[in-house]
């Protein structure tokens, strides 16, 4: 194995920018609404999230694959990125002696294309503002016309339903059923595995349904909770998910939304979303809780986000409980008489810090509450 | 929570002159803290001892107070002023130590004067390493196996429970004193004994040595509603076992999975918020087993810290303006991160860059000194890099490090014998990284390095790269062959011109010019915390080889300074004084000011100072391709040292205009024959003195000048290698040792004036006027050093008629050098006769210390009359001083045990102070002149 590729890769823009590199990762051609990160760790975790279905991503930070890969800290079974957009990419030798291999051997295992040796910097200020938008790579063709042919075929994110893409095909089950304290139902959009880690760690036992389940099968698991996960693609277009969310708002168990999760409530109680020039994604974004007056550093991955407009003229009905702190924009909702909350970054961290893990502690306080109300009444 | 509106008066203490361990970025915190606090519309009172500093200008503060750090000078001051609050978290241990003393005297309580941004539970608790390890437990974090032995049978024990490599920690001693690191049972029980005897208490303290764990460094703000948040991760290249103040280390950390990450981040987050209630800065540092990733806390400052200087620098995010503000009760979230002014300050920085900083050592001015690394800190100052990739950046900071290197390795320094290479990779030594390259380039395996050296194994494939590359270029025989895409690799991998030259053996011209025909030439980017996420204000750039150049020039005529680069002994921060001056100056003439320098403990390369920061090497090539970007009307290298007046000849060639001084003046006055020539001319006396080539020319001066005499290098800085002998033998010994290690260098042999008084004049000439700005005579004799020499401001004992002559030499030479600008000549009185040492056509450093004692802005006039803004008859001003000013310099001796304490013509102090006396019947000075006299009968 070489310390750097001999074979050229070239990247287009939907736009018509296009920067030439080095291959990294398998050669070949792959598609995708670009996007970047500003994360410093986590390469691997990205790599294999499930919102992340369908997209290019930019790794701002200067190094990617330094500590290798290893088996054990990913978010799903597969790499779900479409392609990896890095400056330099380390190809051989790394750093980590529990890890189990290179990224290069990762990516062609997985078969994901990728490319390096490319000005990121300059990627990331062309999307910061011109927005995001549809790009190809390739490390097997190097004509301009050619690939804006490929690239002209891919579909525009905008309306595109991915969720039950990556979402599983049947339902399974996590944690000990006999000892568990609670039953959550988690309605599984592209799920991270790190939210259900944090479940089975605080006792619960956790069936994770496909997306699509209807709500009747989803009533006979007999849950203390729902959960509604994270995942890609455009929440307008998942009217399915919609309706049982709504349905599920009647049936008022505790809910809890993160992600794509909490757009998906803010829709079953006609909250609008749309589409963000250019989306959150790092491990560093600000976030204020309204309630405690507490501010906590959160890991972000979202293109898609809450109307606050739609919000402040409905403040009878929902509650804004978390704002970002950069750009004032939603990050936490409550529903007005209902047991649902939710919030648009990611508190299961994985990669990024851990200082919003207490809403899981918050969600299991709301379980235990409802269940001693349950049984007090009954 | 808004700001306590009942602050309305704070007092920041400094942290006194420079030491090795203590350094001018505690000028730049106080600096920044202090202009935070004035933005709030808060009274800032400052007391520091050190002159050469920024803080203690009156730009900076509203009262200054250049006094001894005592708790009497606390006291006269808060009975002057009604101070609300102290923040002593910006000083360093200094300021923090006298806060304590101050407290434990009840100073602050007498004078209602709070204590802010610190909580002293929290710094006892952090301080006292039992107490310490017993907290970190407690919260179920690792700790290094530890215990206290009182008797050698204890330490015995303790050893044998804990097991080897150890550490001997003696308590209550000193800066590490008696304490050291035991590999093998054989050498323990020595060890132990001198441990012990070390302690005025008879106590070690024995650790657990994780040696070749990897080192990390965390800096943290946290405000006082608890929100914190982590600003800067710092990677140690160099494993555990070296100073941190001594490794080289990396940003961000380049070999961290975020795993790993975040259990450290929580682990530091948990830790300063068990600390006490405090709102400011903090830093823990942590060693991670590379093998099963467990975390050990080493050890928590909670206060603004030594490194909290270079990560502001590698970030952006500026730590002590921010600390500040939190001092006074305002939370993260109510503020506006600084470099974005649109986005919150409650966020933690990202780079997209990488960063390297790496300790600079002086070893060669400790004559004797053990060069050998370990638990106490021996570099004197720092460079900071940055780059696109880990390679770049280490490249820049050895072009950075001003050691006639021009990156790492690929030149005739290299070393070729093994075995002497893999010595040095175990017995780790200041020049570890060149030797860690050169012992893969002989073919050792990496493994065999990682072995030696513990250095995680991705640092030494990054280094392998390069070897590969060069192994490649050998092949090449003209500059033609390099094609583009090769070329530019060298170049994105951080190669100057002049390694790849010198590996083709062709010149280094050759390789620019084919270089710029290729359009291979820097780009720049911006250090703007957030990897371009936003938008960001404010103009901090590097350079590197990428497609998109940011860095704009404007359509303003400019002024580049250029600055001092690493602190070494005879230049530190008395530069960083000048350049902010200048710049400060170049502003208010209607120039855009543009700053060019590396070191990042400096208050000038602070992005709000200039108009524009370059973060960039004082290396050639990088200042060039700077130039032909921004096309400034000049350079200003007066305000430098002798870094930047170095690279004078470079911008005449260049046909870049120098502001001040030109070329050929500043030439003449370095060239000792042209020099002499000009005194000659001019009817001054100096001593007879002659060059020379060899040592038998330098026998035959010697004999005609007469011993004793003064021999030294020529073109050297603070008097390296500078001797006086007093016969054949000793002056063969020591030529020849000159020789051995400056080859390619003259000899110059000066007559010394035995028993002559020192004095020295700093002068301002605009060319038809010569403006003197002070007279400072030493109090040692002629023969120490004039860094090292206490002086007196004014003169003390010199008659009338000596003064004049001095005056009238000073105006004769500045004509005659055409000075526009700064002088500072030397002068030696033997029997009423004046004679002219030398001459330096630049800032000196004692400039800060005469505009200081004065209250003169003496460096705003230099530059404004350099740029030809001004003329020195456009200035009036009056000198307010009482009495005397002394410059008393400061050593750092406890660093270097073995060195030789005695002064002498070669300079070893690190750092000065001021000190005020109304007259001679004085104490303080009535002792510096009872240690003459001991000077004179040696």
């Amino acid at each position: 194995m070489s310390d750097i590729s001999t074979t050229t890769a070239t990247l287009l823009l939907e736009d018509g920018t296009f920067f030439k590199g080095i291959a990294a990762g398998k050669i070949g051609t792959t598609c995708g609404e670009i996007c970047f990160n500003t994360g410093m760790t986590g390469y691997q975790e990205i790599f294999t999230d499930p919102s992340y279905k369908g997209q290019l991503l930019v790794a701002t930070n200067a190094h990617i694959g330094n500590y290798g890969i290893k088996n054990s800290e990913v978010e799903s079974e597969s790499i779900k990125i479409a392609g990896l957009i890095c400056k330099n990419f380390n190809y051989d030798k790394y750093s980590r002696p529990m890890a189990d291999m290179s990224v290069q051997e990762y990516f062609e295992k997985e078969d994901l294309v990728g490319i390096a040796r490319v000005d990121t910097r300059a990627i990331v200020r062309h999307i910061r503002s011109k927005g995001a938008m549809n790009a190809i790579i390739s490390s097997e063709i190097s004509d301009l016309d050619e690939l804006k042919k490929e690239l002209a075929k891919h579909p525009n994110m905008d309306g595109l339903e991915l969720a039950s893409t990556v979402s599983t095909k049947e339902p399974y089950t996590l944690g000990d059923e006999e000892k568990a304290d609670f039953r959550i139902a988690a309605l599984d959009f592209g799920i991270k595995k790190n939210i259900l880690r944090n479940f089975v760690q605080r006792n619960c036992f956790v069936k994770v349904f496909p997306a699509k389940t209807s709500v009747k099968e989803l009533e006979e698991f007999n849950a203390d909770g729902y959960f509604l996960s994270n995942g890609p693609g455009d929440p307008a277009s998942m009217d399915y998910a919609v309706k049982t969310v709504k349905e599920l708002l009647i049936i008022d168990k505790p809910m809890f939304g993160i992600c794509l999760g909490h757009q998906l409530l803010a829709l079953s109680i006609d909250i609008p979303t749309y589409k963000m020039h250019h989306g959150h994604r790092g491990i560093n974004h600000p976030v204020k809780n309204l309630i405690t007056g507490k501010s906590e550093i959160t890991s972000q991955n979202h293109g898609f986000g809450v109307s606050p407009d739609a919000i402040k003229a409905n403040q009878d009905r929902v509650e804004i409980t978390h704002v970002n702190l950069n750009d004032d924009t939603i990050e936490g909702i409550s529903v007005i008489g209902k047991n649902a909350f939710s919030v648009q970054y990611h508190p299961e961290a994985s990669p990024g810090p851990h200082d919003a893990s207490y809403l899981f502690d918050q969600f299991i306080k709301m379980l235990a509450d409802t269940k001693v109300e349950v049984g007090a009444t009954s | 929570m808004p700001r306590d509106t009942s602050i309305r008066s704070v007092l920041i203490i400094g942290s006194g002159p420079i030491i090795i361990g203590q350094a001018c970025e505690f000028d730049y915190s106080g600096t920044q803290a202090s202009r935070s606090l004035r933005e709030e519309g808060i009274e800032v009172t400052l007391i520091n001892s050190n002159p050469a500093t920024i803080m203690t200008d009156p730009l900076t503060a509203d009262n200054i107070y250049l006094r001894p750090l005592t708790v009497a000078s606390l006291e006269e001051i808060l009975q002057k002023h009604k101070i609300d609050a102290v923040l002593p978290t910006m000083g360093g241990q200094t300021a923090l130590n006298l806060a304590i003393e101050a407290a434990e005297q009840g100073v602050w309580e007498k004078y209602n004067c709070r204590m802010i941004g610190v909580d002293l539970d929290a710094i006892e608790l952090a301080e006292n390493r039992e107490l310490f390890r017993k907290h970190t437990l407690s919260l179920g974090m690792g700790a290094a196996p530890s215990k206290i032995a009182n008797s050698f049978l204890e330490g015995k024990e303790a050893a044998q429970e804990i097991g080897f490599p150890l550490v001997i920690r003696p308590s209550y001693t000193l800066g590490g004193t008696g304490g050291g690191f035991v590999h093998k049972e054989e050498e323990f029980d020595e060890a132990l004994r001198r441990g012990l005897n070390a302690s005025p208490t008879h106590e070690v303290l024995i650790d657990k040595a994780v040696l070749g764990w990897k080192e990390y460094e965390l800096e943290l703000l946290r405000d006082s509603n608890d929100n914190v948040v982590i600003i800067c991760t710092v990677e140690n290249l160099d494993p555990m076992g070296i100073h941190t103040g001594d490794s080289i280390t990396v940003a961000p950390a380049m070999t961290m999975s975020d795993t790993a990450y975040q259990e450290m981040r929580d682990q530091a987050i948990t830790l300063m918020r068990s600390m006490g209630n405090f709102a400011g800065g903090c830093n823990v540092q942590f060693a991670q087993n590379p093998d099963t990733e467990e975390l050990i806390v080493i050890e928590i400052n909670p206060r603004v810290s030594r490194s909290s200087a270079l990560a502001s620098k590698a970030t952006g995010y500026p730590i002590a303006k921010i600390a500040a503000k939190l001092a006074l009760g305002y939370y993260l979230d109510e503020l506006k991160n600084q470099i974005t002014k649109t986005t919150s300050a409650y966020f933690e920085p990202t780079l997209d860059y990488v960063i390297v900083k790496m300790p600079r050592w002086n070893f060669e001015k400790f004559y004797g000194a053990d060069h050998k690394l370990g638990l106490q800190m021996k570099s004197v100052g720092e460079v900071m890099a940055i780059g696109r990739n880990f390679l770049e950046a280490l490249q820049k900071a050895c072009q950075s490090q001003e050691n006639n290197r021009n990156g790492l390795g690929a030149d005739k320094k290299e070393w070729i014998r093994t075995s002497d290479i893999l010595d040095r990779l175990e017995m780790v030594s200041d020049d570890r990284i060149y030797r860690l390259k050169d012992a893969l380039r002989l073919g050792v395996p990496e493994k065999t390095v990682q072995k030696l050296t513990r250095i995680d194994p991705w640092y030494i494939s990054q280094i392998k790269r390069l070897v590969k590359m060069e192994e490649k270029i050998l092949r090449y025989n003209v500059a033609e062959d390099l094609t583009e895409p090769f070329l530019r690799e060298l170049k994105e991998v951080g190669y100057s011109d002049a390694q790849i030259a010198w590996l083709m053996r062709i010149t280094e011209k050759e390789v620019t010019r084919h270089r710029k025909k290729l359009g291979i030439t820097r780009t720049f980017k911006l250090v703007d915390t957030c990897a371009a996420e936003f938008e960001a204000q404010t103009p901090y750039y590097y350079s590197t080889f990428d497609k998109e150049n940011e860095s704009i020039p404007s359509d303003k005529k400019k002024i580049v300074v250029l600055g001092s680069g690493p602190n070494r002994i005879g230049q530190g921060i008395e530069f960083d004084y000048c350049c902010v001056h200048g710049l400060m100056a170049i502003k208010e003439a209607g120039y855009e000011a543009i700053m060019i320098n590396c070191n990042p403990e400096t208050v000038s390369t602070d992005f709000d100072v200039a108009d524009k920061l370059y973060f960039e090497p004082i290396y050639w090539e990088h200042i060039e391709e700077i130039l032909d970007l921004e096309k400034p009307e000049g350079v200003i290298v007066q305000l430098g040292g002798q870094t930047a007046l170095k690279l004078a000849e470079k911008f005449k060639e260049k046909g870049i205009k120098i502001f001040g001084t030109a070329f050929e003046d500043m030439d003449s006055a370095e060239d000792r024959e042209f020099f002499s020539d000009m005194l000659k001319a001019q009817d001054i006396p100096y001593p007879k003195y002659g060059a020379a080539q060899d040592t038998d020319e330098a026998l035959k001066i010697a004999n005609e000048v007469t011993y004793p005499v003064l021999v030294r290098p020529s073109y050297v800085l603070g008097g390296q290698r500078m001797r006086i002998v007093i016969n054949d033998d000793e002056l063969e010994r020591h030529v020849l040792s000159i020789f051995k290690h400056m080859p390619d260098n003259k000899v110059l042999v000066d007559q010394f004036l035995e028993r002559a008084k020192e004095a020295e004049i700093d002068a301002i000439c605009d060319g038809e006027e010569v403006m003197i700005m002070g007279i400072m005579e030493h109090v040692e004799p002629a023969g120490v050093h004039s860094g090292d020499s206490s002086a007196l401001l004014p003169t003390y004992s010199l008659s009338d008629e000596v003064l004049e002559k001095m005056k009238a030499y000073t105006k004769k030479l500045a004509f005659a050098l055409n000075i526009k600008g700064l002088i500072n000549i030397q002068f030696a009185i033997k029997d009423e006769e004046v004679y002219v040492i030398e001459a330096n056509p630049r800032a000196s450093r004692t400039t800060p210390f005469i505009a200081k004692a004065y209250q003169v802005p003496f460096l705003n006039i230099a530059t404004l009359v350099m740029i030809g803004a001004k003329k020195l008859k456009d200035f009036k001003f009056e000198k307010k001083l009482e009495g005397y000013a002394i410059k008393v310099p400061v050593f750092s001796f406890d660093k270097f045990p073995n060195v030789d304490k005695n002064l002498g013509p070669e300079m070893k102090s690190t750092g000065e102070a001021i000190r005020f006396i109304k007259n001679l019947q004085d104490p303080f000075f009535r002792e510096l002149e009872r240690n003459r006299s001991m000077y004179l009968t040696r």
